[in-house]
């Protein structure tokens, strides 16, 4: 008996029976430059309605700080960190310090998180994790309510294209453009349904 | 759950009524209107779009014309990080291997990603056999669901219902199936949509496996890309520890690079955005981060057929953004319950008789056979496209493949000549009819065709998926295909104006 994956490929081959194999040749166009690449991305991620700032590498702890006490008011709220986080989150929990990392339930009580990113693209305001060092497994920036994320200026590049050549297809990726978003009921855009409602991005500059 | 509800009467009555009411039809025009500005807003400040789109159709063409090279690759790169490849030649072996897995870990109840691929192969119903629940997630589905209901519309399914309505649905059904709404629930829509958050969660913290679907499988790297809006995907793609993707054989792209016009092309196409909220990529089993163990089913069931059509086989190089279905006059007036498939619109049109076949006997061929004359030729389909299918170009074709299956029925000769030509219209009624005759009463044998009961004993087409961040994507219920042609709906409801009782 044929295999199903034989039968398959077979049904391709000679539905291509005299095909020309080569498609015509299209490059994908690239945008004109922008002026101020990390301010329009500034603008295009807040676009989404997340809070983004701007920062001093010398201020992003503070900046960090202060984004955190916004959104946990009250002091008492649990912050998981990434291994790798190459600046400080005072009281924070690391993910996976000893042993595996915190399990799916312990990240449900967990209230934020902080992390970094791998590229931010200008013309979309995306964000792209790689989940590499500074960025964590993809379940911490997933099942905490608010993600606190860092991009730093060299990361930001134009465009999807420009993006794709820094990043490497075998690594897991999340590409975020703002909170999640629903409009299923009355058209209403509601931010926020099942990732982290509140997304605060800190662009630290050129130092 | 009930099929009764609050102040209306039973379905399908409520149904019927529904469809009738003049609200509706405004809150539906005006879905469709909101996300046809979006999109020419955002389409409206790429300048290059022309040449954008030129190279999303050049991508999809390359990975079409060399189709099997690309599979075998993507199988070696699939295999070679650690993920299991499965090949399907048909629905039956797909939803078999989905639930050999699920059963091989003893989960009782799946979490699902919105996906055509497994609407079409009606996955979840398959599964329901095997006792094993499919849960779907996201949130307009969620409302459909549990208010035992039937969606009104592909892109916004839930759109008939108001506020009022989606908080007394929670509060008297979500307790029954897990987490019960708060009891001080309010009929905001970001509070409604917190009570769909914990409900949820609830769900994917627990849940053992996730079935998904693809938007794009890069051969050359073995990554597979889910395009979405809400987040479920991610909870789904994240949580579990075993995966299952459903990939029809046509998501293949070459290379990694070849993702920019399409990452680029779909979501300005679909919901209007620069960009969806969430895309994952995973390319096979990633130690310590999500799911340890990663299947992909590579699914052919008619994409093969389709691929032996010289002018059929561009309807591949679909992406499902949904544009052409709302750019579509026809679609816009009938709202996607006429044509009787998870794939609708200008593209189902095409694409349900190019995998299926046309001319094929009984009522079920029919039924495929009519919906090629679903479409007034318009063109507007083709112009939003962004992947350059020439939606009627591939219309004009099939009705002459569905003449020359006829030929030896009753046709006049100069009628088959007329038909093969362009200006062939929908809005010639003669013509019309005598198609239609051709197909006979069409479609009713599809209600017993893989179909399944929904709660409260009215009959649903499975479901129909929207793609992650579009109404592509979206698993709804569908009710049961029409039991005539699309064309005699047209005519006896008037394009749908003077319904009074479909399906
Ligand atoms: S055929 Fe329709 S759904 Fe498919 S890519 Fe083109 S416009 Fe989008």
């Amino acid at each position: 008996m044929t295999s199903a994956r034989d039968e398959i490929l077979g049904r391709v081959r000679s539905a291509l029976a005299g095909v020309d194999r080569t498609a015509p040749e299209a490059s994908a166009p690239r945008i004109a430059p922008v002026p101020d690449l990390v301010g329009h991305f500034a603008d295009r991620v807040e676009h989404y309605r997340a809070v983004v700032e701007r920062c001093t590498p010398a201020d992003l702890e503070a900046t960090v700080a202060a984004a955190l006490a916004r959104h946990l008011p009250d002091g008492s709220g649990r912050v998981v960190v990434p291994a790798g986080l190459s600046f400080e989150v005072p009281g924070a929990v690391v993910d996976g310090a000893d042993g595996p990392g915190l399990s799916a339930l312990e990240l449900d009580a967990v209230d934020a998180v902080v992390t970094e990113a791998a590229v931010g693209v200008a013309e979309t305001g995306t964000i792209v994790l790689d989940h590499g060092p500074g960025q964590g497994r993809r379940a911490i920036t997933l099942v905490p309510d608010r993600h606190v994320c860092v991009v730093r200026a060299e990361q930001v590049v134009p465009d999807v294209p420009d993006a794709l050549e820094r990043l490497d297809a075998a690594r897991p990726m999340t590409w975020i453009s703002g909170p999640s978003a629903t409009s299923d009921i009355e058209l209403d855009r509601v931010e926020g349904v099942h990732g982290p409602r509140t997304l605060h991005v800190v662009v630290v500059d050129h130092a | 759950m009930s099929a009764t509800f609050v102040g209306m009467p039973a379905f399908p009555t409520a149904a019927r009524g529904a469809l009738a009411d003049t609200q509706l039809r405004h809150n539906l025009a005006h879905a469709t209107s909101t996300i046809r500005a979006k999109r020419a807003a955002v389409v409206g400040e790429v300048e290059e779009w022309e040449e954008l789109r030129l190279a999303g159709a050049a991508v999809k063409e390359a990975a079409l014309r060399d189709l099997d090279t690309h599979l075998v690759r993507l199988e070696e790169s699939l295999t070679a990080r650690g993920a299991t490849v499965h090949w399907a030649r048909d629905a039956a072996e797909a939803n078999e291997i989905v639930a050999r897995v699920a059963r091989d870990h003893g989960a009782d109840e799946v979490v699902k990603v919105k996906s055509m691929a497994t609407q079409e192969i009606g996955l979840n119903e398959a599964l329901a056999e095997h006792g094993i629940a499919a849960w779907e997630t996201d949130l307009a589905e969620l409302i459909v669901q549990l208010g035992d209901d039937l969606p009104s519309h592909i892109l916004v399914p839930a759109i008939h219902r108001n506020r009022a309505e989606v908080r007394e649905i929670f509060l008297r059904a979500m307790g029954d199936v897990g987490r019960p709404a708060p009891a001080d629930l309010t009929d905001e829509p970001a509070v409604l949509a917190g009570a769909a958050r914990e409900h949820l969660r609830e769900k994917f913290l627990r849940a053992k496996v996730a079935v998904s679907g693809a938007n794009f499988a890069v051969a050359e790297t073995g990554t597979l890309v889910v395009v979405e809006s809400e987040g479920n995907g991610r909870m789904c793609l994240t949580l579990p520890e075993v995966l299952v993707s459903v990939v029809g054989i046509e998501k293949v792209v070459p290379t990694f690079a070849d993702l920019d016009p399409l990452l680029r092309l779909l979501p300005r196409s679909s919901t209007g955005e620069r960009m969806n909220p969430y895309t994952s990529t995973w390319t096979g089993v990633t130690p310590g981060d999500g799911p340890q163990e990663v299947h992909v089913v590579l699914l052919d069931n008619g994409r093969t057929r389709a691929l032996a059509d010289d002018v059929g086989r561009q309807a591949l190089r679909c992406i499902r953004c949904s544009a052409c279905l709302n750019a579509c006059p026809v679609y816009e007036r009938t709202g996607g319950h006429a044509y009787g498939s998870v794939y609708p619109g200008p593209i189902g049109a095409i694409l349900n008789p190019l995998m299926k076949g046309t001319g094929r006997p009984g009522i079920e061929g029919e039924q495929t056979d009519s919906l090629p004359y679903a479409s007034s030729l318009c063109g507007a389909c083709f112009e939003v496209c962004p992947v350059r299918i020439d939606i009627p170009e591939v219309l004009v074709h099939l009705r002459s493949k569905v003449v020359d299956g006829h030929r030896g029925d009753t046709v006049p000769k100069a009628e088959a000549v007329a038909m093969k030509a362009a200006a062939w219209s929908f809005g010639d009624s003669r013509r019309l009819g005598w198609v239609e005759k051709a197909s006979g009463v069409a479609g009713r044998v599809l209600t017993r065709f893989g179909r399944t009961t929904l709660p409260g004993g009215r009959s649903a087409a499975g479901r129909i998926a929207g793609p992650g961040a579009s109404a592509w994507t979206g698993a709804r219920d569908l009710p049961a295909p029409p039991a005539e042609s699309f064309r005699a709906w047209w005519r006896r409801t008037d394009g749908g104006r003077g319904e009074e009782g479909s399906s």
